[in-house]
C-alpha cells in the first residue's frame, strides 16, 4: 500500500511530470529522515569505497552509507563484509580509527566484541562476579550482533546496502553504467589520495549539479577563458532504465593519433590555444588517450551517492555524505593504476589541478549549491525548472539537456513514493 | 647567507628573523589582495602544493593545489581573477614562530604552523584552514624565494572551496 504524501512541501508537487522540483525538498527535516529510512538505508546501491583501501584479511575502514557510521572489512576469506558502526548494546560508536586492521572488533565503553561478519562473539561479565549479576540466563549472544549490510563489488569499486531486497548490483546499474564503469577501472587500483569538501547544501543540490551539462560552460569559466574548448566537442548523455544513474562524455573532435608522442597531443591543444590568453604553463592541457576511445571528460553517476569521475586522465571517485538538511560532505579519493607508469601517474597528479575544493573547473560547483540553499527561506510552495531537452528522463546526443536531472527525480520519486 | 649549523640552526636568530620576515610579507600580500605579487615570492622552478595531515603521514601524493613552477603560480591567478567564480572573500593568516629544520643544497628549510581565518562579503568569519608551512627558502638571490613551499593542512576538510592560495 503505498504511503500518503508526509508533508504538505510534496503536495504541492505539480504533477507526476519530472520538470519541475519543489524547493522543500532541500530544507526540510521530514524529507531528511524520510530520505535515510526509505532510500539510503533502503533498497539502493551505495558506494563506500575501492577494494584496494582494504586489501589483507582484518583490514577495515570506517565510513558512512548515508549519514550512517558504516564499518567495511575484509573477512579472513577475503570477502567483503559490511556492518553499522555502532555497537549492539549501548549504542556507541564501534570503530574511531578511519583505516585500521583487526582480528575482532570490540566496543571500548564495555568490551563488547564482533567478529569480522558482525556476530557477537564476547560479553564483558556475561556470568556476572563471583556468581552475581551478569546478563539473564536466556540471553543469546546470537540474538544481539551487528546490522549488517550487503557488500557488492564491480571493477574495485564497493557498494552496501542495508536493504535485502536490493537487485543485484550489475542488474541495479544496467548494462551501460557498467560498461562506463569498467571503462575508467580496467586495471588493479591505487589511491592517489583524499580530501573533503564540505558542502553548505542539501546533498540534492550537489547530485543535480553533478547531472547537468548544462552549467558546464557556463558557471566554469576556466576553459572558455583559456580558449581550450573553442573546439567543438562530440559527446552524449546516457541514462539508464531506472533514471538514477547517468554518465556524460564528450571528445575532442580533431584529436591527433595517439599513438606517438604525448606531445603531438598537447601541441594540437596549444595551437587552438596560442593567443595572449593562454596558459603560461600548459602541461596541465597534456593527455593521453589511455582508455583508447577519444573521451577526455566522463562523469558517471550511480543513484544515490557516487560519481566516477575521469577528466583527462586525472580519476576519482566521489561519495557523497550528507550530514543534515543543509550540509553535505563530498569525500574525493583521487585514484591510479597500480601498473602507471612515471608520465601517467604525474599526468594524473598535475590534472588534479582541475578539480577538488581548489581545482580550476570544479571550485564552482562547491559554492552554487550554497547559493540556491541561501535562497530557499521565499521558495514557499514554489518549484524549480527543469525543462532543458523537453521533459523526459532518456539519454540524449545533445548535452543542451537536463534529462540526466529528470533521471534523478524520476528514481527518487519511485525509491521515496512521493 | 649566513652558515647554518650542524644541528639544525634552530639558534641561528638573525637567519629565523630573516624567514619571519619572508612569510610576514607573504602573508600580507596574500591577506591584503596584492595577489599578483604572490608569484614573485618564489623561484621560477618552485614546487607548490597544499596537502593534507593524513595524505602527507602516508605518503599519498596528491595535492589540492599542484603547482610545479611559477608559471603555473601565475596561471592561477589569472584564473582567480578573469575565469573563477567565487564569492568575495578575504583571509587573514596569523603564522607561528618559525622553526629552522635544515639545510640542503644551498636552501634554507624551515617550518611554521599558520591559522587562515576567512571573512566572507556579509561578514560571517570561520577558522578556514589550519596547517604547517614546510618550506625550502633560496636566499643566494636579490631576494630570498621559496624554492618550495609544501602545505600541510590538519584537516581533511576544505569549507566549500579553496581559491584564493594559502
Amino acid at each position: 500500500m503505498s504511503q500518503a504524501p508526509i508533508n504538505p512541501a510534496t503536495a504541492l508537487w505539480p504533477n507526476d511530470g519530472l520538470t519541475r522540483v519543489p524547493y522543500a525538498l532541500y530544507d526540510d527535516q521530514e524529507i531528511y529522515d524520510r530520505e535515510r529510512q526509505r532510500l539510503f538505508m533502503g533498497p539502493t546501491w551505495n558506494v563506500l569505497g575501492l577494494e584496494c583501501e582494504i586489501p589483507n584479511p582484518g583490514d577495515y575502514k570506517t565510513t558512512f552509507l548515508g549519514d550512517v557510521p558504516v564499518v567495511l572489512v575484509r573477512g579472513k576469506d577475503g570477502s567483503l563484509k559490511g556492518f553499522e558502526n555502532r555497537c549492539a548494546h549501548r549504542g556507541a560508536l564501534l570503530c574511531l580509527e578511519r583505516f585500521g586492521n583487526a582480528k575482532a572488533f570490540t566496543c571500548i565503553y564495555h568490551a563488547w566484541s564482533y567478529d569480522h561478519d558482525g556476530n557477537l562473539t564476547g560479553v564483558a561479565f556475561q556470568n556476572g562476579v563471583k556468581g552475581e549479576g551478569g546478563m539473564p540466563d536466556d540471553f543469546r549472544r546470537e540474538d544481539h550482533g551487528l546490522r549488517r549490510l550487503k557488500v557488492a563489488a564491480l571493477a574495485g569499486l564497493v557498494f552496501g546496502s542495508f536493504d535485502a531486497r536490493v537487485p543485484p548490483l550489475e542488474e541495479y546499474l544496467g548494462p551501460e553504467i557498467v560498461q562506463r564503469i569498467r571503462r575508467v577501472l580496467p586495471r588493479p587500483v591505487k589511491v592517489l589520495g583524499y580530501y573533503t569538501q564540505t558542502l553548505r547544501n542539501n546533498w540534492k543540490l550537489y547530485f543535480e549539479n553533478v547531472k547537468d551539462p548544462y552549467h558546464a560552460s557556463i558557471l566554469h569559466l576556466f576553459f572558455t577563458t583559456f580558449r581550450v574548448n573553442r573546439l567543438s566537442q562530440t559527446g552524449g548523455i546516457i541514462v539508464d532504465d531506472s533514471g538514477g544513474h547517468h554518465v556524460s562524455y564528450s571528445k575532442l573532435d580533431d584529436q591527433p593519433e595517439q599513438k606517438g608522442d604525448d606531445r603531438d597531443y598537447e601541441a594540437a591543444i596549444l595551437r587552438a590555444d596560442h593567443d595572449d590568453f593562454g596558459l603560461k604553463e600548459p602541461a596541465l592541457l597534456g593527455g593521453r588517450d589511455e582508455f583508447g576511445d577519444g573521451i577526455t571528460l566522463q562523469i558517471l553517476t550511480v543513484f544515490p551517492n557516487l560519481v566516477l569521475q575521469q577528466v583527462r586522465n586525472n580519476l576519482v571517485m566521489r561519495q557523497i555524505v550528507p550530514r543534515g538538511v543543509d550540509q553535505t560532505d563530498l569525500v574525493w579519493i583521487n585514484y591510479g593504476f597500480e601498473d602507471d607508469d612515471e608520465d601517467l601517474a604525474d599526468l594524473r597528479l598535475l590534472q588534479s589541478n582541475f578539480i577538488g575544493p581548489a581545482g580550476y573547473i570544479s571550485m564552482e560547483d562547491g559554492a552554487v549549491g550554497d547559493f540556491i540553499q541561501r535562497a530557499l527561506p521565499g521558495t514557499v510552495g514554489d518549484t524549480s525548472i527543469v525543462m532543458m531537452g523537453g521533459d523526459e528522463a532518456a539519454s540524449s546526443a545533445s548535452r543542451a539537456t537536463e534529462t540526466s536531472i529528470r533521471g534523478f527525480w524520476k528514481a527518487y520519486r519511485k525509491v521515496m513514493n512521493i | 647567507m649566513p652558515p647554518v649549523d650542524d644541528d639544525g640552526a634552530s639558534g641561528d636568530s638573525n637567519l629565523i628573523g630573516k624567514v619571519t620576515a619572508l612569510l610576514a610579507d607573504y602573508a600580507a600580500c596574500i591577506d591584503d589582495d596584492e595577489l599578483e605579487r604572490w608569484p614573485g615570492y618564489f623561484t621560477a622552478q618552485a614546487q607548490y602544493r597544499i596537502t593534507t595531515a593524513f595524505n602527507h603521514a602516508r605518503g599519498l601524493p596528491i595535492g589540492i593545489i599542484d603547482a610545479r613552477n611559477r608559471n603555473m603560480l601565475e596561471d592561477r591567478v589569472t584564473a582567480l581573477r578573469k575565469a573563477n567564480i567565487y564569492e568575495p572573500q578575504r583571509y587573514r593568516h596569523i603564522i607561528s614562530v618559525v622553526r629552522l629544520t635544515g639545510s640542503a643544497d644551498g636552501l634554507i628549510q624551515a617550518e611554521a604552523g599558520f591559522l587562515v581565518v576567512r571573512t566572507m562579503i556579509d561578514g560571517s568569519q570561520d577558522l578556514f584552514v589550519s596547517g604547517r608551512y614546510l618550506d625550502s627558502i633560496d636566499f643566494s638571490g636579490a631576494r630570498p624565494r621559496f624554492a618550495e613551499k609544501l602545505i600541510v593542512l590538519d584537516s581533511d576538510k576544505i569549507d566549500t572551496l579553496l581559491a584564493i592560495p594559502l
